[in-house]
């Protein structure tokens, strides 16, 4: 995994609340057993239209949304299924840090397995960035995780939550199976004084 | 005296390898891990590139449900893949599961199945335990009082490598409905009922514990349709705290403890409910007595309402967000503000998913379509949750129901509630469903959902528009 340490890159607004994994990435584009090419199925049913071809409404055709890297969205993203592809198919398109009032619980762990920040804010700092994109597309903000700060354009930072082990793992670019694994004569202490009624799956 | 705990707070203790730290989050045992072909194929990609083996195959279970096609047998009996990206994903995890020592139920054997229908079934859900599958509504398994939650692929690999987690403690929320629900009233109706009132995103960092006279009264199969959709409100994880009628789920299942083991368990099973005077951070009641038939709406299974109600005025909500968004959602399914569902023309009725396919959901469904007919023009696929189901049911003669009354009866699996197969809703065409989620898309590109009991099902399809369930049952 790459570290991640200060993220500064341009803003693109999807302002619809309750955006669902089926909708970052229909179900159909999961048959894959590889995270490649799952870019391709990002926001499909919004990205394009029936006939296959490029929906020129939808904001992230548009010519001056091509270098957003951190996506704007509203409250409860990444609701529904559990499917990592979503993060996998946001990360895939270039996106690096989502902003948003709020994150579905399955989602937000995801995102941070993989790499891609999600950044939780108030609904007014959400709605001036929602305001920021729509006067200038070209809006940039610089997201500092060690400082877990979120710098708009005005020079205003703004705090957000992350745990501190996250953040941990990302900084550093590593994941979170390392520390799991290096726990393993814990785990068989556990195991070992664990009384369950379950014999064996076989 | 040791304090007053509640039913999620015992088993989350009782699983803690190591507590949470100012540094690390907890480290939470896993006792059941259930896998399929669509969220597990990187995770042990990942295991093989960094050589580690499965920590407890005996504690790892696979079944083929998501991908799989639900088309009759061949003349072999055998239920022929042809999609060849599904086949090769299929392929995938039959290798997985003979290089790691894993148990599988093939697609088309004896066990096979939905993965949040088979567990139960099988016994392998069984009360205290913690159970996690790399799918959201494995929240189904808490009915039990089993704290059981979705993960993503990263974590399936996880929980292969070393049988743990690491996990923030959620906060707990009592969900308290009280009262006998009414005539033609479900547990759907139930589940659909809190979600439309306390939203999609309203249990975010919580687990449901469900309690109440209402959720006391139900069955196991009642109750993990309410589990079910914890996930929809928010929620990863739902319980249902143990008693008479889950022992007597369990007793005798093939996975279930036996003799002196079963007493064993018992013991520690009833000491697992919520502990009087034990507080939850937050509380929501609902009174099943003022329940009716729900059916959604809209885009997100939040936008349900009674089926008899009208479909809202976005200039009535409060929110300019939550206006935008039930226009966008009415624009999506094609209707329009204040108008009434009754008698609104359907294109696909379905019958099926983790939420509502299993014996008693068949059982309801049937008993509305014995002696009618589906509607001409509606297409119906009735899709069993397991192999075991479908045996049951046929020797009950409920196939024999459905396919007289125009229904097609088709193999075990997940289907049309999320449309990874063939069975989908075509784009612009209405169904109405006893799945989880209307999702733009989730049946299909531009299928239009409307989710519901599987009596509403039943009876709108028979009627080939909406249709109260009521006077059917």
């Amino acid at each position: 995994m790459e570290p991640i340490s200060v993220i500064v890159g341009q803003i693109v607004a999807l302002p619809v609340p309750d955006i669902d994994t089926d909708r970052i990435i229909p179900a159909r584009y999961l048959k894959v057993t590889d995270k490649e090419g799952l870019a391709d199925g990002l926001f499909f049913d919004w990205r394009y239209r029936a006939d296959g071809s490029p929906n020129p409404e939808f904001v992230l055709n548009r010519p001056d949304a091509q270098d957003a890297t951190v996506l704007v969205a509203g409250p409860n993203f990444g609701c529904g299924s559990s499917r990592e592809h979503a993060p996998w198919a946001l990360q895939g398109y270039g996106f690096r840090a989502v902003i948003s009032p709020s994150f579905a619980d399955i989602f937000r762990n995801n995102s941070i397995n993989v790499g891609l920040l999600p950044v939780q804010v108030d609904d007014a700092t959400y709605l001036q960035l929602v305001s920021l994109f729509d006067e200038d597309p070209a809006t940039q903000v610089r997201i500092d995780l060690a400082a877990q700060t979120l710098t708009l354009p005005d020079g205003r930072a703004v705090a957000f939550p992350i745990d501190a082990f996250s953040r941990h793992c990302l900084l550093n670019g590593v994941d979170q199976l390392g520390f799991l694994l290096s726990g393993a004569d814990a785990i068989a202490a556990f195991e070992a004084q664990h009384p369950i009624e379950l014999d064996t799956t076989r | 005296m040791t304090q007053a705990r509640t039913l999620f707070e015992k088993i989350w203790q009782q699983h803690l390898v190591r507590p949470a730290t100012a540094a690390t989050p907890a480290v939470l045992y896993i006792d059941l891990h259930l896998i399929h072909e669509v969220t597990s194929p990187q995770a042990f990609a990942e295991l093989r590139a960094r050589g580690l083996r499965v920590r407890r195959p005996d504690r790892t279970l696979a079944t083929m449900d998501h991908s799989t096609p639900t088309t009759p047998r061949n003349q072999l009996g055998i239920i022929p893949v042809l999609d060849a990206q599904a086949a090769a994903q299929l392929d995938r995890l039959r290798e997985h599961c003979r290089e790691f020592g894993i148990q599988l139920f093939e697609l088309g054997s004896e066990h096979q199945g939905i993965v949040h229908v088979i567990g139960p079934e099988q016994g392998l859900t069984q009360p205290g335990m913690t159970i996690v599958c790399g799918d959201s509504h494995t929240s189904t398994h808490g009915a039990f009082g089993a704290l059981a939650f979705g993960i993503g692929t990263s974590e399936v690999g996880h929980v292969l490598a070393t049988q743990c987690l690491l996990q923030q403690r959620p906060r707990t929320m009592e969900v308290r409905v009280d009262g006998r629900l009414p005539h033609g009233v479900t547990a759907k109706d139930v589940i659909l009922a809190i979600i439309a009132r306390y939203g999609v995103g309203g249990g975010t960092g919580h687990v449901f514990e469900y309690t109440g006279s209402a959720i006391r009264a139900l069955s196991m199969e009642e109750r993990m349709t309410i589990c079910n959709m914890s996930i929809e409100g928010g929620a990863r994880a739902g319980l249902v705290a143990p008693d008479d009628t889950t022992f007597d789920y369990v007793a005798g299942r093939r996975f279930a403890p036996q003799g002196a083991a079963w007493d064993a368990a018992l013991t520690r099973w009833r000491a697992l409910p919520t502990d009087p005077g034990a507080t939850y951070d937050r509380v929501i009641t609902l009174d099943a007595t003022q329940l009716a038939p729900m059916i959604t709406y809209g885009t997100n299974p939040g936008m349900g309402m009674a089926i008899d109600a009208r479909v809202p005025l976005p200039d009535a909500l409060p929110e300019p967000a939550q206006r935008l968004a039930l226009e966008k959602a009415l624009r999506y399914m094609g209707l329009q503000p204040g108008q009434t569902l009754l008698g609104q023309p359907l294109d696909v009725a379905f019958l099926g998913s983790c939420t509502n396919s299993r014996l008693s959901d068949l059982r309801a469904a049937a008993r509305v379509l014995d002696g009618r007919s589906v509607a001409a023009g509606v297409r119906m696929l009735v899709v069993p949750g397991s192999q075991a189901v479908k045996r049951q049911a046929e020797a009950e003669g409920l196939d024999r129901i459905f396919r007289a009354a125009g229904a097609e009866w088709r193999e075990a699996g997940c289907s049309a509630c999320l449309g990874m197969n063939d069975d989908k809703v075509p784009a612009g065409k209405y169904a109405i469903s006893s799945s989880n989620r209307n999702f733009e898309g989730r049946q299909g590109p531009g299928a239009r959902t409307f989710l519901a009991s599987p009596i509403t099902v039943a009876a709108s399809a028979v009627a080939g528009v909406v249709t109260d369930p009521r006077p059917y049952v």
